[in-house]
């Protein structure tokens, strides 16, 4: 039909996509992690030639994660899956198949993200062999990888501040705007109300699998109870019994449906979310240092003028030393405005794009329910003629 | 349906009026449960209500446990009955009227009871304890028009030993009967004895056990139970007196019992006929010992034998029920719990996702959030509903399931009725081998006595003395044994009665509970479906969910989903509207994208959609004019 709006891309747009598949098992104990094959359908150039697969491993995930951190510092990089630190867990069948959707929606929002889909990293990620990714990652770990403390420690930070700022304390270096403050409080209560109804969720799907369960136990006593009973009245409550063991099996696929399709999609916003808090320490970290570099200008004109007036041999240093310092104040206010740009642009996105998510997690949500619950009704009132055959 | 119409016809039969139907509901409410036998709702004021038929109770009940929640029965009537559609039992209904079987006797015989208005009183000082105790008496308000009665409404004051009382008298009365349990005596401190709630339940108790009463069929005309319920002031039923009294009492007929003196311990047929209690007795005891233990070991082949192979066939029968009904009691408690926990979670985050709505709408700097806080909304708003229904979806799958309860408290009066058999012919065998011990005895006495001519003045007079005995027990064990003649009727009669309730029961516990499942299960599939429509305009075709290409503000358009969620706004600019277009290629992601509708670019040039979008694009179109 009518594809004519200028915002609607032509056929020949260039798209990138990327399928996580395949997780199996390599090695065991401690070391032992998921594989996974990225296959990319492109006509970007860079990415030209058809379909490429290749293996990966987890931590390659992160590394890639790390890096478009440090290089697009403003751009709410995608999240990552958690890590998981109870073994048994790890290799359960519905924790891989987890952590691969996961990844996969993961790459595909980086390779269908207008900067980050640029990147060199990604091209290695998606492109490289092993030993080039193997290489590559070695490299990198250790040198720009923070910590977790210092994250936290970052994030304690800018919660502190955005709390000090609520109750009137001033902190000099510190950018507070009452747009930004606004947008950052909003942040931090998202986080919280996501989370809390991401634990329901989970929850949920673990009742539904206990009811399924306990119906299923209740069916087959109902089924030793039918032999003690005549024969009409008997089968009725053997067909019971079966019935019973059927929703039991639906609730169990309805369990699963909700974990995948609703549960993750939640915990995945809560992880967004968490992505933003560390781009607003990235923001406060820039902003930080273009105030500091700001200051120290500022003491180095001083003493430019001083050298100038006492016409001193350290004038020429201190003029080189000046431009420096205003050459780097310049690529720090660069950077920091980049952030804020970006931030701005893609603060949008995000709203757009969880408005989407959710609408779409929604309705899996609801499409499940409703499933569930029409054939629950179906099983049951397949019954009724055959106990209308009992009671004669 | 048959079974449909079955019961509707009943309803609409017996209950005149909607008024009374209210009534009704809240009457099950009190009355805790369905019952066996009679109605639930006794202390009603129906008359037609009472009818005592076996089909009709358990449906009736949970008819009427469905008839509860408005909206529920507006499901069960949509979904069985696809011809009908008003939801008042009572309208509109011209199917064709099946009569619901009945027993043929008691058509419109009933006795309804209540109790009420529990009330302290003082003991009168009889007791050697100073200042006296006081004790809880209950109204017993009764409804009849049973011809034993003299009245036709009356209530007397009783309090929980009479009921104790009522119970033993019964339990002699009607030996292989199925006796209703009475409720525990509670060995409590006569603190608690008194606390409300304690109260409450014993007052709920009684009034269950008292209804069950009135409805066993042999019970409910009883003289027993006649006096309980209508002879005013104390209760006129002898107390079984307590053991110790009744071994000082036997105490003095003891010797004369163990030396065999019988004159003036003439033995009472009757007594006979009653199981070897109390200190009275003690010999008998002891004598019914020595049997039953030479019964086990095999000795003395008793010559009246348990003859119904049949009969103990049964028994095992009703043991295998016993223990699997016990087992599905266990796991429908289990059910139960698994029920009330999914509908709790499922409230608990419709909460979440409440905060979450007001918490966006408040904060909402973007268009996007509005959407998507009204997506939420529609979220919670099911989910809280969802587990509004699950709530009361329990409350009846208590009702229904609660049978299985009951019929556990009947077989503990099946067993009673079967001990009483037992014991009634271990008593016959006694007295068999006590006249067989007799008759040796006297035949002894004889050949030693013919030996000495003329007679033996001593053993002469000796054997006429065991003589008058043996005619006694003669006596005895006739008694004996047509009480266990008697009481092996009561066993058959009751069983039979027993099984055709039993079946009647459960199949109304099935259907009830089923009906109920399938009822609540269409309520929740609509209240999901609502949903589901309202966010289908976010549908992928099986694509990877959730995964959405991302908006920039640039050029490249795809994004967010096509819903069709309009915000109040009337002028409906274009921030409030998703479209979907198909867009070639994204096979990755989803087989539709949409312009930016953030960009106010595209205002005036919204795309048409797609493939299945039809109706989105319609509603475009038309709201566009």
């Amino acid at each position: 039909m009518n594809t004519t709006s200028p915002r609607s891309p032509s056929s020949q747009a260039p798209f990138l996509s990327v399928s996580v598949t395949d997780p199996a098992k390599m090695g065991n104990g401690v070391q032992a992690c998921i594989s996974t094959k990225s296959s990319p359908k492109t006509n970007l150039p860079e990415y030209q030639g058809h379909e490429k697969i290749v293996i990966r491993r987890y931590s390659d995930f992160v590394w890639l994660h790390d890096r478009l951190f440090e290089k697009f510092k403003g751009i709410f990089i995608p999240p990552l899956p958690e890590k998981s630190t109870v073994e048994k867990f790890r290799f359960s069948a519905e924790f891989i198949e987890m952590r691969r959707q996961a990844l996969d929606v993961f790459v595909n929002r980086i390779a269908s993200h207008h900067e980050l889909r640029q990147s060199d990293d990604l091209r290695i990620f998606l492109q490289a062999d092993e030993q080039t990714m193997d290489r590559a990652r070695f490299q990198e770990t250790g040198i720009f990888k923070k910590k977790p403390a210092d994250l936290i420690q970052i994030f304690k930070d800018v919660q502190s501040k955005v709390s000090d700022v609520v109750l009137g304390k001033e902190k000099p270096v510190e950018e507070s705007t009452p747009e930004y403050e606004k947008m950052k409080s909003y942040i931090f209560e998202l986080e919280d109300h996501l989370a809390e109804a991401q634990k329901h969720a989970y929850r949920l799907v673990k009742r539904h699998r206990e009811l399924g369960e306990s119906l299923s136990e209740f069916g087959k006593a109902v089924k030793l109870l039918g032999t003690c009973e005549d024969d009409a009245l008997g089968k009725a409550f053997s067909e019971l019994g079966a019935k019973s063991e059927i929703i039991s099996i639906k609730l169990q696929k309805e369990a699963h449906h909700l974990l995948m399709h609703f549960e993750e999609p939640l915990k995945d916003y809560v992880r967004a979310v968490q992505s933003i808090k560390a781009t607003i320490a990235e923001r406060a970290t820039a902003f930080k240092k273009q105030c500091e570099l700001a200051e120290t200008i500022k003491f180095k004109e001083i003493d430019l003028n001083k050298y100038r007036l006492t016409r001193s041999e350290k004038l020429a240093e201190a003029e080189r030393e000046y431009e420096m310092l205003k050459a780097e104040g310049e690529e720090a206010s660069r950077r920091f405005d980049t952030i804020v740009r970006l931030m701005n642009e893609e603060i949008i996105r995000f709203q757009e794009q969880k408005t989407s998510d959710m609408g779409l997690a929604f309705h899996e949500f609801a499409k499940g329910q409703a499933w569930l619950a029409n054939g629950i009704a179906d099983a049951w009132r397949s019954l009724l003629p055959k106990l209308e055959a009992c009671s004669s | 349906m048959m079974g449909y119409e079955n019961q509707t016809y009943e309803e609409s039969h017996l209950y005149a009026s909607k008024e009374e139907m209210e009534s009704l509901v809240l009457d099950d409410d009190s009355s805790n449960g369905a019952h066996r036998f009679s109605d639930p709702l006794s202390s009603s004021s129906l008359p037609f209500a009472e009818i005592p038929t076996e089909q009709s109770q358990s449906p009736n009940s949970s008819f009427n446990s469905i008839l509860e929640p408005p909206s529920y029965a507006e499901a069960i009537f949509r979904s069985f009955d696809a011809d009908h559609s008003s939801p008042e039992v009572n309208g509109g209904h011209d199917h064709s009227i099946a009569s619901p079987s009945s027993s043929p006797s008691s058509s419109s015989e009933f006795l309804s009871i209540s109790v009420s208005d529990p009330q302290k009183e003082q003991e009168l000082s009889n007791s050697l304890v100073p200042g006296g105790t006081t004790y809880v008496t209950y109204l017993i308000t009764t409804r009849t028009n049973l011809p034993e009665f003299d009245g036709t409404e009356f209530s007397v004051r009783r309090r929980f030993r009479d009921v104790v009382t009522l119970s033993d008298r019964l339990a002699e009365s009607y030996r292989g009967f199925f006796i209703p349990l009475r409720p525990d005596k509670s060995v409590v401190e006569s603190q608690v004895m008194q606390k409300q709630e304690f109260v409450e339940q014993r007052r709920a108790a009684l009034e269950k056990y008292l209804r069950r009463l009135a409805a066993h069929p042999v019970i409910r005309r009883s003289e027993e139970l006649r006096m309980f319920l209508e002879a005013h002031g104390k209760l006129p039923l002898v107390r079984t007196t307590d053991v110790a009294s009744r071994m000082l009492d036997g105490a003095v007929q003891l010797p004369n019992q163990i030396f065999g003196e019988t004159a003036g311990g003439m033995v009472d047929a009757n007594e006979v006929a009653q199981p070897a209690k109390g200190g009275r007795d003690l010999l008998r005891i002891f004598k019914e010992l020595k049997q039953s233990v030479a019964n086990d070991w095999g000795g003395v082949k008793p010559p009246v034998v348990e003859e119904d192979k049949e009969l103990l066939e049964k028994k095992q029968k009703l043991q295998d029920f016993e223990l699997q009904l016990s087992n599905v009691s266990q796991q429908a408690e289990a059910l139960v719990k698994a029920q009330q926990d999914i509908g709790e979670t499922t409230g608990q985050m419709g909460l979440a996702f409440v905060k979450l709505t007001k918490f966006e709408t408040e904060q909402a700097v973007y268009d996007s959030q509005r959407t998507r806080a009204a997506d939420m909304k529609n979220v919670a708003t099911a989910s809280v509903k969802a587990s509004r229904l699950y709530r009361e979806l329990n409350a009846q799958t208590v009702k229904h399931l609660d049978k299985l309860h009951e019929y556990l408290g009947v077989m503990l009066a099946v067993k009673n009725a079967f001990s009483d058999r037992s014991s009634a012919l271990l008593t016959v065998q006694t007295l068999l081998s006590e006249l067989s011990s007799l008759k040796s005895k006297i035949e002894k006495l004889e050949a030693a006595s013919s030996k000495i001519f003329g007679g033996d003045r001593s053993r002469i007079r000796k054997i006429e003395e065991l003589r008058e005995t043996l005619g006694v027990t003669e006596d005895a064990k006739n008694s004996a044994v047509r009480e266990y003649e008697r009481i092996k009727v009561n066993n058959k009669n009751e069983l039979e009665r027993f099984e055709k309730e039993r079946h009647d029961d459960f199949l109304g516990m099935l259907r009830g509970f089923i009906v109920n499942q399938a009822g609540y299960a269409e309520k929740m599939a609509n209240v999901w479906e609502t949903v589901a429509e309202e966010t289908s305009g976010y549908a992928k075709h099986g694509m990877t969910a959730w995964l959405v290409g991302t908006t920039t503000m640039e050029a490249l358009a795809f994004g967010s989903m096509c819903g069709l969620n309009f915000l109040s706004n009337s002028n409906l600019s274009f921030t409030s509207w998703f479209c979907a277009t198909s867009f070639a290629g994204m096979s990755a992601y989803t087989s539709r994208s949409s312009s930016s509708i953030l960009s106010p670019s595209s205002r005036g040039n919204l795309p048409l959609s797609q493939g299945g979008m039809v109706s989105a694009s319609k509603l475009t179109m038309e709201t566009l004019n």
